[in-house]
């Protein structure tokens, strides 16, 4: 390093004393380049955890968060005691439980039939058309089934004609969580094979032929060898889709959600919006907001310590 | 080297009528709509060809509107998007940069834990952002999944690269500039892909922030004319007009909507499997 003027003496022996402002004097730049990203999570990501602050006072508009007054607990506790608080939780959890028990298994399915594929061309060409609806946006997705599914739409008419009554398939409540599974598997069941099928193609070829050696038959191969060798990849996916499963789909139920289906339709995301933001109960709203994101924590969190304890490598 | 066995080859053929007739049917909706959006009338089969739909769509000025707004966002975002991906990245791959566990622990924390709709709506209006495209390019200027790989990708390139570089008289800029990013070209085409068709597709941020139909994306029109068939509050005719014409246009709409990302398909396939992949490298 060069010589400092005499006059700055005091302040560059300070600053000689600490090792890291010294290295952050020799590489300014490189200090430079981070402030934008820090400013971006400080302002957008740690601003609004400040922010709620808020589910903890009355927020007044004209007096801002900090001088509204407090109100402690009261916004949870009304959380919890109203019928609400229920029926947003069941609501979550049956589109989770559906996606479990239904996308999922069938995902693997799918998988393991695109893996016993021999012919490299059919394969690549089947998996460049399912992974499409994948990059389209939920509006098109959600869209495209109104314009099926509505009162005038070609399934619509076709079920009329086959079962002789109008299902009202989009207004219906006993319609919302099955359209939304069926939408859910059309776009994304293509997507969340290649995950398997990167596990799959992992597996040791060797072990194939010392079964077929032995005569076992595709059945068998599939039974005792491929399913053992991607049991760790499905253990660990699914494991952390349990973690996630407050986050459910919120774009696309907020696109499917409308006045008469709301009784199974409304999830924690959707209620937030709606109190918050179209009714100005900004604390209370916030407050929900803060439970969903503290559970959703927690859910994390423990979705990575058993898929480790399990003896796989978590994600944080 | 497969068994022939009669059980084998019945399941073969079964598995590949099932496949195909699957991803038939995963198109299947949008050969319709395409058909329907070229036709007088709604079917498989286009008939009484005409593009009438198309002049009536791209002659509309709330739609054309529209078109431009997502068109600007996309282009700008991923801009902003990739410089400050890049930037942060950087440093951040640096082992003896001073506070780095620090940050980093900051970074993977809002991947856990955030404050949610509500004090981010609040964050958004305090910047004045409300009615600004900003609010749909700034709050997500950074993915921290994103900035994580491309870290790791920038701390596996070689280091060697650089110590000449520097040698040479290359300060930290242009040491990324000059060396890093023409090394990390697909990696970044392909986050530079995906953060565009996020953009692209995202509707929820504009519903939250952006009040003044004039400023709408393609995505929220979409939504306000297919799954609303809701003209906004009647002050502006020309989105009325979208509103009350045919089915047909509705089909034209959506295709407009969908073009840009079948536009890039090809190039996302050719990078996808690598940036999925990507993700599963930890360092």
């Amino acid at each position: 390093m060069k010589k400092a003027p005499a006059m700055l003496g005091p302040l560059t022996a300070a600053i000689h004393k600490s090792e890291r402002a010294r290295k952050i004097v020799k590489r300014p730049m490189l200090y430079l380049m981070l402030l934008p990203g820090i400013a971006y999570f400080i302002v957008f990501k740690y601003f609004p955890m400040w922010g709620l602050l808020m589910a903890f006072k009355n927020y007044q508009p004209y007096l801002g968060v900090w001088k509204s007054e407090w109100a402690g607990f009261t916004h949870f506790h009304r959380f919890f005691t109203e019928d609400t608080f229920w029926v947003l939780f069941k609501n979550t959890f049956l589109l989770a439980v559906y996606d479990i028990i239904i996308f999922f298994p069938l995902t693997i399915v799918l998988s393991l039939l695109l893996n016993e594929v021999v012919k490299q061309r059919v394969k690549n060409t089947i998996q460049s058309i399912i992974y499409i609806p994948h990059f389209l946006s939920w509006v098109v997705i959600v869209g495209v089934f109104h314009i099926f599914f509505a009162s005038d739409g070609l399934v619509t008419d076709m079920i009329t004609q086959a079962s002789g009554t109008k299902i009202p398939f989009l207004t219906s409540p006993d319609w919302f969580r099955p359209l939304i599974v069926i939408q859910v598997i059309w776009k994304e069941i293509g997507w969340g094979t290649i995950i398997f099928l990167a596990a799959l193609s992992g597996v040791n070829p060797q072990l194939y032929e010392a079964g077929r050696m032995d005569g076992a038959n595709r059945w068998k191969l599939l039974w005792h060898i491929t399913l053992p060798s991607i049991r760790s990849v499905i253990v660990i996916l699914f494991i952390l889709r349990l973690g996630n499963f407050l986050d459910t789909g919120f774009e696309q139920i907020f696109l499917m959600a409308n006045a008469l289906n709301r009784e199974v339709a409304d999830v924690f995301d959707t209620y937030v919006y709606r109190t918050g933001l179209t009714q100005g109960q900004f604390s209370y709203s916030a407050a929900v907001g803060l439970f969903k994101s503290a559970v959703g924590l927690i859910l994390v969190l423990g979705a990575n310590w058993t898929a480790k304890k399990l003896g796989e490598e978590g994600l944080y | 080297m497969q068994d022939k066995t009669m059980a084998s080859r019945i399941f073969d053929i079964s598995n590949y009528t099932f496949l195909l007739l699957f991803a038939t049917a995963t198109i299947m909706p949008f050969f319709y709509i395409i058909s329907s959006s070229i036709s007088s009338t709604a079917g498989f089969i286009p008939r009484d060809l005409t593009f009438e739909w198309y002049g009536f769509v791209f002659s509309n000025s709330a739609f054309l509107r529209s078109l431009s707004v997502s068109v600007l966002v996309t282009v700008a975002g991923t801009l902003v998007n990739l410089v400050l991906t890049c930037l942060m990245a950087f440093p951040l791959a640096k082992k003896e940069l001073v506070f780095r566990k620090t940050i980093m622990m900051g970074v993977i924390f809002t991947m856990l834990f955030n404050g949610g709709m509500i004090p981010l709506y609040f964050v958004v209006r305090g910047a004045g952002m409300l009615d600004s495209i900003w609010s749909l390019i700034l709050p997500t200027a950074i993915s921290a999944f994103n900035l994580i790989i491309v870290k790791n990708f920038f701390q596996n390139l070689p280091e060697e690269l650089e110590e000449s570089a520097m040698i040479d008289g290359c300060k930290d800029l242009g040491i990324l500039w000059r060396i890093i990013i023409p090394l990390s070209k697909p990696v970044l085409a392909t986050f530079g892909l995906f953060y565009a068709v996020t953009h692209w597709n995202r509707y929820f941020d504009a519903i939250l922030y952006i009040n003044n139909s004039a400023k709408w994306p393609i995505q929220v029109m979409l939504r306000q004319i297919i799954i609303l068939s809701e003209g906004g509050d009647g002050s502006d005719p020309e989105l009325a007009s979208l509103i009350l014409h045919a089915q047909n246009i509705k089909m034209a709409v959506i295709i407009v909507a969908t073009i840009p990302i079948l536009l890039i398909y090809p190039f996302l396939q050719k990078h996808f499997a690598k940036g999925v992949l990507l993700g599963s490298v930890k360092g």
